[in-house]
């Protein structure tokens, strides 16, 4: 037991402060005080990132196998916390000066992170549920944060029916999986699926991930996604982007390997498919976009279907690379974000594309930092978001998807034409009255960083392709 | 100097960064600091690029000046010259203090422009010294990123549409090239170009969705290569986002594209597609012989019925690059010596012609032909510059134009006449359009009213062409400078080449006979 408890200690600690705050802030100061708690989980999360990262090794199981701790959950744990403590600090100012920073968000934020924790670390169905609702149920609630207005609850409750569908298929699919494999844990169910699987283990694991495509946005689970990035306040936004996007491919990749890895052919067709739609689907819909959190859903989408692509593959390399796709998306994303936070007019966030009409001439250190992270997320070269892409369809290609390869390929160009519609705003527009850019120092750092990184990463990539490698290697064997 | 290549690279990139990081406002004292900048910077990399030149042993056919470091991936970046890339190297370094001193005029985010065209410079001499095959694409690429802005921020009316076709065209060509880079490296365990070069990847027939595939995967490569190439070069069909790009660039933006961004296509395809897929090419050598005949015929005649004048020296670029497409794929030592010559000299006369409208474009703001007439009574300097331009561009013996044409014919000769008779009514045809440019725009009287106040060029404009004028001459009259750098090495490409087929038919007999 007590071996046990040392595994999730993490995630207990994360646990017991959150109910600890949030009964200290019910009886005292409430929302005064949500500015302070901001601050604290995002350092709390970045210590706990740090502490994982810097202590961990080997690979270590509690509770009869349904909790793992490896190589893999910890980079996947690590990406999850340094990016919610980002999108943390990223989105304090604008919320303040909104007046809706609740001392709720930063506490469902840090239960949501536990949540995900567990998603990425599950070795049992149950557990894989457990952390996905935990995960799922503070999402919906901080979707709809801004309670007076329609737009946000809408985002909210649209998120919450959905969710609750794909959770009840994910369930379904589960209990099929437990019917014919006899056991709900993993490695069971791997000694049951393999060579030859009966159909309802198949059928079940179908049903299990589409349950996960939809927490992915994959096509065709993607309905929500450009609704609730609209709806939702923009810094809620920049979290939905980030850190759930790496719990859930985290958790995919657990299941497809730890779970099904016996059955690589099976669900690599499907994963093929979702993520060939996937791409395609969020190239093609961008296009029509004017309102960029709307846009940066389809981007979100599509992305989603190239680090599929490379969990296509269904190797170590595979998995390699969309760990590492995942880190570098993660970091494009935070900083696309701050820039989208710090766009406004008269103190109002704006969010039309039009509107950033000439922003390079008024801005143009910020205009700089955001054309690169662009041609990044759009895979262009020198820039980080190309060795993503290169990545996975190496994996891809090796992995004998070598179709998949030539659609994503050709996706990305279809892709290129609306981060570069942004570009042309900001550059080639008509004078219009300049944007304001917000004062928050923390948006324009994080920004400037991000756009640095994409730069100097293509140097060694700061060492995430080894870790990330030796975190592959962990789950498949 | 062990990393010589790095530092003819990275001088202009260090340059840019100085411009962005320590100059400061837009008033006129910033804007001319940003250009003396930027043309010391490309100058002090001409004169380094010397160095390259001096140093450089033709009769070693391998790389040299080789620098190799550990990169991400199992990649390398890795960097080196041979007999082939070494003059393409010279060219970019010649040409960018030109281009810089004929954007002396430009007042529009003067700071912004002159770091675009010094991180462009970068990226167009790593293309040409990458010995990584990531390496190289990461160059190739990242060329389309200032280009794209160039066009888009300083070009002309239609500039948005123009910088869209121009960046999405050639990434789409490229891209493909990507997945046939991630198959070299997946087949050979490697990316470093010299060892590719030597590798023998797969050329045994086989059927993709039904189809089959003559020459297997090296057919499927080049083809994916040849996408990239074809769009840079640009070839016929795939052209057509060049007249486009060029109209709508700012002068400057033209001549580089002209002068070197074309070049990458030919380079590409004498560094990958004839010596990494031998069997491909081989496979594929009439249809490519056949599109640049077509290119060269077609695109003349398009440009004849040009009222643009831009426009017409964009398709008569098409067409003269169909005579570099046809001269490598010659495969024999006249057809590529010219191809390489036609390249280097191409390089010359376009962004001299480019320069020539950039000239009284600057004075006069229309492109349009018609505009002009008679400029020869008040602009003699001009018309001089002018004809000696058109006659290289049309081929007149005495120039570089002629040997470039001349050699290509030969080779092609030897290896289709067919192809060889059609390719050589372009002569005539470019003959026609470019003295008919020149009679509609220099000769004549001087009857528009508008044009009656038009001064001649000035000294800046005369130093600018003079370098351009002394190597037209001087490759024309001694052409040798070149051919005896890139000869030994074309000698070992070609010797190459032909082993490596000779080896993979003795394989498919082989195979037949014991099936």
């Amino acid at each position: 037991m007590q071996a046990d408890l040392n595994v999730i200690l993490p995630e207990i600690l994360i646990s017991v402060y959150s109910l600890a705050a949030l009964l200290l802030v019910a009886y005292t100061g409430k929302d005064r005080m949500a500015g302070v708690l901001v601050w604290l989980t995002a350092a709390l999360l970045t210590a706990m990132a740090l502490w994982i990262g810097a202590t961990g090794q080997g690979t270590r199981t509690a509770f009869g196998g349904m909790f793992n701790d490896d190589g893999f959950a910890r980079f996947a744990k690590v990406t999850i916390l340094l990016s919610a403590s980002a999108v943390l600090v990223l989105g304090q100012e604008y919320m303040a000066r909104r007046k809706i920073l609740r001392f709720e968000y930063p506490l469902l934020i840090s239960l949501s992170a536990v949540g995900m924790m567990v998603m990425v670390s599950a070795g049992d169905l149950m557990a894989l549920y457990m952390g996905l609702e935990l995960q799922s149920l503070a999402l919906y609630v901080v979707a709809s944060l801004r309670r007076d207005s329609a737009k946000s609850t809408e985002a909210g409750l649209k998120y919450f029916v959905l969710g609750a569908l794909s959770s009840g298929l994910l369930l379904y699919g589960a209990s099929l999986t437990y019917g014919y494999a006899g056991t709900t844990l993993f490695s069971g169910i791997i000694e049951a699926a393999e060579g030859q699987a009966p159909v309802g283990l198949l059928l079940g694991l179908v049903f299990v991930l589409a349950g996960l495509a939809f927490k992915v946005s994959a096509v065709p689970f993607h309905m929500w996604t450009p609704d609730v990035y609209e709806g939702a306040p923009t810094p809620i936004t920049a979290f939905f982007a980030t850190a759930p996007k790496v719990a859930a491919m985290g958790l995919f990749a657990r299941v497809v390997h730890d779970a099904f890895g016996g059955v690589v052919g099976d669900w690599q067709q499907v994963l093929a498919v979702l993520s060939l739609l996937s791409m395609f689907l969020g190239a093609v819909a961008a296009i029509g976009q004017t309102d960029i959190k709307r846009l940066m859903a389809y981007s979100s989408i599509a992305h989603m279907g190239y680090a599929l692509m490379g969990l296509a593959a269904g190797t170590a390399l595979g998995v390699e690379a969309m760990l590492v796709y995942m880190a570098i998306y993660v970091t494009m994303n935070v900083g696309t974000f701050a820039f989208i936070l710090s766009m406004e007019r008269d103190g109002k966030p704006v969010t039309d594309i039009a509107s950033l009409n000439m922003y390079s001439r008024a801005h143009p250190g910020r205009a700089l930092a955001m054309l690169l992270l662009l041609f990044s997320l759009a895979g262009v070269p020198p820039l980080l978001g190309f060795f993503g892409k290169l990545y996975v369809l190496r994996a891809a290609y090796e992995g004998g998807l070598a179709w998949l390869a030539v659609a994503g390929v050709v996706a990305s160009v279809i892709g290129a034409f609306y981060y570069l519609r942004i570009v042309y705003y900001m550059y080639f527009g008509e004078e219009r009255e300049p944007l304001e850019t917000g004062k928050s120092p923390v948006q324009w750092g994080f920004l400037m960083a991000s756009a640095a990184l994409m730069l100097l990463g293509i140097i060694n990539m700061f060492g995430v392709d080894s870790v990330a490698q030796a975190a592959a290697a962990t789950l498949v064997n | 100097m062990d990393n010589l290549l790095s530092i003819v690279t990275f001088i202009p990139t260090f340059a840019a960064a100085i411009l962005a990081v320590f100059l400061r406002g837009e008033d006129a004292a910033a804007q001319r600091n940003a250009k003396w900048v930027a043309l010391i910077a490309t100058s002090v990399t001409f004169l380094v690029s010397l160095f390259i030149l001096f140093d450089f042993d033709p009769q070693n056919t391998g790389f040299q000046f080789v620098e190799e470091h550990e990169w991400l991936l199992g990649l390398k970046y890795k960097m080196g010259v041979d007999g082939i890339s070494i003059l393409f190297v010279m060219l970019t370094t010649f040409m960018m203090p030109i281009t810089i001193a004929a954007s002396w005029n430009v007042t529009v985010r003067v700071k912004e422009y002159m770091i675009a065209f010094l991180i462009l410079e970068t990226l167009m001499l790593g293309v040409f010294m990458a010995l990584d095959l990531v390496l190289f694409y990461l160059f190739f690429e990242a060329g389309l990123i200032p280009m794209f802005l160039i066009i888009g921020i300083w070009g002309g009316k239609e500039r948005i549409y123009a910088s869209f076709k121009f960046f999405l065209y050639t990434f789409l060509g490229s891209v493909l090239m990507l997945v046939a880079m991630v198959a070299m490296f997946t087949d050979a365990g490697t990316t470093d170009i010299p060892t590719l070069m030597r590798h023998q990847f797969g050329s045994e027939d086989f059927s993709v969705l039904g189809i089959h595939v003559v020459g297997g995967m090296q057919t499927l490569m080049f083809l994916a290569f040849f996408a990239s190439f074809a769009v840079k070069m640009p070839m016929w069909p795939v052209h057509t986002w060049l007249p486009d790009a060029h109209v709508q660039a700012p002068t400057a933006g033209s001549v580089v594209l002209a002068a070197i961004l074309l070049k990458m296509g030919g380079y590409g395809f004498l560094r990958f597609s004839l010596p990494m897929f031998p069997v491909g090419a081989e496979v594929l050598t009439p249809l490519v012989l056949w599109m640049s005949a077509i290119a060269i015929v077609y695109t003349s005649l398009v440009a004849l019925a040009q009222e643009d004048m831009k426009k017409l020296i964009a398709y008569s670029s098409v067409a003269h690059m169909g005579y570099v497409t046809m001269g490598i794929f010659a495969a024999n030592q006249q057809g590529i010596d010219g191809a390489i010559f036609q390249m280097l000299s191409h390089g010359f006369i376009s962004g001299a012609l480019f320069l020539c409208v950039g000239v009284i474009y600057d004075r006069m703001h229309t492109r349009e032909i018609d505009a002009y007439g008679g400029l020869v009574n008040r602009m003699p300097a001009y018309a001089l510059i002018f004809m000696l331009f058109t006659m290289a561009n049309v081929g007149l013996p005495g120039t570089s134009g002629f040997i470039g044409e001349f050699l290509t014919l030969i080779g092609v000769f030897q290896v289709n006449t067919w192809v060889a008779l059609v390719a050589t009514t372009g002569v005539i045809l470019s003959a026609a359009y470019a003295l008919w440019l020149y009679r509609r725009v220099v000769l004549g009287d001087l009857i528009k009213e508008s044009l009656k106040s038009i001064s001649d060029m000035t000294t800046r404009e005369r130093a600018i062409f003079a370098p351009l004028v002394v190597m037209t001459l001087l490759l024309g009259v001694y052409p040798s400078l070149v051919t005896d750098i890139t000869g030994p090495a074309v000698e070992a490409l070609i010797s190459n080449y032909d082993t490596a087929l000779a080896e993979a038919n003795t394989a498919t007999q082989v195979a037949d006979a014991t099936q």
